[in-house]
């Protein structure tokens, strides 16, 4: 009855996600008297999973699972679960866990709830508190049947240290050709650049900023920030930037610790893109640009003055807290 | 290649979001319904492999008849015939189950469904479907090129691209990128004119299954005021990052 999480890993290092599903799960199972079990793919040390509450993990090894494939990982996950005759299965929302958690749901004959932002509000009945309406609004949704899926949406619960002692076991999946019948041909990721969706802090710009050309200071602040740029659609659409920096209901999600928009008014369809993220800032000339009003903090002036005294002042700042 | 085309009606992305009968459904007053834009994306996509592959293409809804003037939008832009499953759809199982039957009736070779919609933000009805059905599944899919029977694509993941290839049958969740947004198309008269003699059929649903049902709906709760710094003042934009809202 233990509640079973998919711990990500990446270059055989776990992603933060796995540890925020972990400390998650370890909370929700503490309220239900379990505990968290983890299957985890071509993961060497799993260590880091016992610091945050997982007691068991299955350690699952196999070549053919090098490259990411939705229905052989569904197939793991099933199988484990299976194994292990486990209730609830929590999932993450990294687009790759995303793309799992449908198949999954169906294989085991479970209800899911994607986009959950707190612990249950009861786990008898089962429900929990998710994002709906592109982050306008929430919605208490009941799941009820005996096996649950939930996904934990981006961001929304953070890191809990809680040591337990760990048991590892070598697992076996039976893969069958079918799983595999949709192939990577290639993978493009970023280098050396903090990503959207990996990024604590997001700088983005808008059309204030007047031309690409005027970018080298967004880039100059992210960079001191150690976040990642992002862009409003209307700078995408014109191609001022790329469009996988474009932020906001139709573009990427953002659910950061920090966003700050600079030269951004705050159409309601970007506000819907990046109300998730907890703080916000904005840098705009006009004080009635509708940011201001889901700004945490706001400063109304010029870009092109306050961004570079910005820079000079978190530099100093940095160099004082290093 | 038979292309069936998954519409959800959503609340245009404006929308003031407002909820009736003790918060336990969406208050539908004066909100003005849409084509979910992950849809419309997926929807000239299909219209282009129409246009250039000779595919055909109808459009579903599982929704009451409300839904049909977003379908009959849908048939304006190009699609050729549309369906609408009269149920107000519980969960995104029963859709899925429902959608299941269409594309087995129909023998449809490749399904585009939007990542999400823009409402309930469920994010699974393709991928249930995909998985019901045994076809195969792409997620956030942001291009993809048929050829015969064989099928590239790219989807996102995080932090970049991914480009696979397999066979149809076929289920995408698509979104932005399969199309721009200056290829989205406004329908225009001869359109208008051509979608009201297309076939509309409204058929029953087949089951009731559903798995996860919505309790309550909630507001966020209201903002308070944004502080505001000078921008003579930088230092203390700083400060709070640092000291109020630690997240520097």
């Amino acid at each position: 009855m233990s509640i079973l999480i998919y711990a990500e890993s990446a270059e055989g290092k776990f992603k933060k996600v796995a540890l925020e599903l972990a400390s998650y799960a370890k909370k929700v199972a503490d309220a239900m008297g379990t505990t968290v079990t983890a299957v985890t793919v071509n993961a060497n040390d799993v260590s880091d999973l016992a610091k945050y509450g997982v007691s068991k993990v299955l350690k699952a090894s196999n070549d053919k699972l090098a490259n990411f494939n939705a229905k052989a990982y569904a197939d793991v996950i099933k199988q484990a679960a299976e194994k292990e005759g486990i209730k609830l299965v929590v999932l993450s929302s990294t687009t790759d866990s995303l793309y799992l958690a449908p198949i999954v749901a169906v294989n085991l004959n479970a209800g899911y709830a994607s986009n959950v932002v707190a612990l249950p509000v009861s786990t008898s009945p089962f429900q929990v508190k998710r994002n709906a309406f592109s982050n306008k609004a929430f919605n208490i949704t009941e799941i009820s049947t005996d096996v649950k899926v939930i996904g934990l949406a981006k961001n929304s619960f953070g890191l809990a240290e809680d040591a337990v002692s760990l048991t590892e076991e070598d697992f076996a999946p039976s893969l069958n050709d079918a799983d595999f019948s949709i192939k990577t041909e290639n993978v493009e990721k970023v280098t050396g650049k903090v990503t959207i969706a990996d990024a604590e802090i997001v700088v983005s710009a808008g059309r204030g900023l007047k031309g690409p050309e005027n970018w080298g200071m967004i880039e100059e602040l992210a960079s001191v920030l150690g976040a990642a740029t992002a862009c409003s659609k209307p700078v995408s659409d014109i191609g001022w930037r790329p469009h996988s920096e474009h932020v906001g209901q139709t573009g990427k999600p953002v659910a950061a610790n920090l966003y700050i928009a600079i030269g951004i008014s705050g159409a309601i369809q970007h506000i819907a893109g990046i109300n998730a993220s907890k703080v916000k800032v904005v840098i705009n000339n006009d004080p009635e640009a509708p940011f201001f009003k889901v700004a945490d903090y706001g400063v109304v002036g010029d870009a092109f003055e306050v961004v570079p005294q910005l820079i000079e002042k978190l530099k100093a700042f940095k160099a004082n807290n290093a | 290649m038979k292309i069936l085309v998954c519409i959800s009606h959503v609340p245009d992305t404006t929308s003031k979001i407002n909820f009736a009968n003790g918060d336990t459904e969406f208050d539908t007053n004066g909100v003005q319904f849409v084509i979910n834009p992950n849809d419309e994306f997926g929807l000239t996509r299909a219209i282009w492999f129409k246009e250039k592959q000779g595919a055909t293409v109808t459009v579903v809804n599982v929704g009451g008849a409300d839904a049909e003037a977003t379908l009959r939008k849908a048939l304006a832009i190009g699609a050729d015939e549309a369906i609408r499953i009269n149920a107000n759809p519980t969960d995104g199982l029963f859709v899925a189950k429902e959608l299941t039957e269409v594309v087995k009736n129909g023998g449809f070779d490749l399904v585009i469904a939007g990542t999400e919609s823009i409402d309930y933000n469920g994010g699974m009805v393709p991928g249930m479907l995909a998985t019901l059905l045994g076809y195969n599944f792409i997620n956030a899919c942001i291009n993809i090129e048929v050829e015969g029977n064989n099928v590239k694509a790219i989807r996102e993941i995080d932090g970049g691209k991914e480009t696979v290839s397999t066979t149809l049958p076929l289920v995408i969740a698509g979104k932005k990128g399969l199309v721009e947004e200056k290829d989205l198309r406004i329908p225009n008269m001869r359109g208008i004119m051509m979608a009201r003699s297309k076939a509309l059929a409204v058929n029953e649903p087949t089951s009731t299954a559903s798995a996860t049902k919505a309790i309550k709906f909630e507001k966020p709760a209201p903002k308070s005021a944004v502080k505001l710094v000078s921008p003579d003042n930088l230092d203390e934009l700083v400060n709070l990052l640092h000291n109020e809202a630690k997240v520097i």
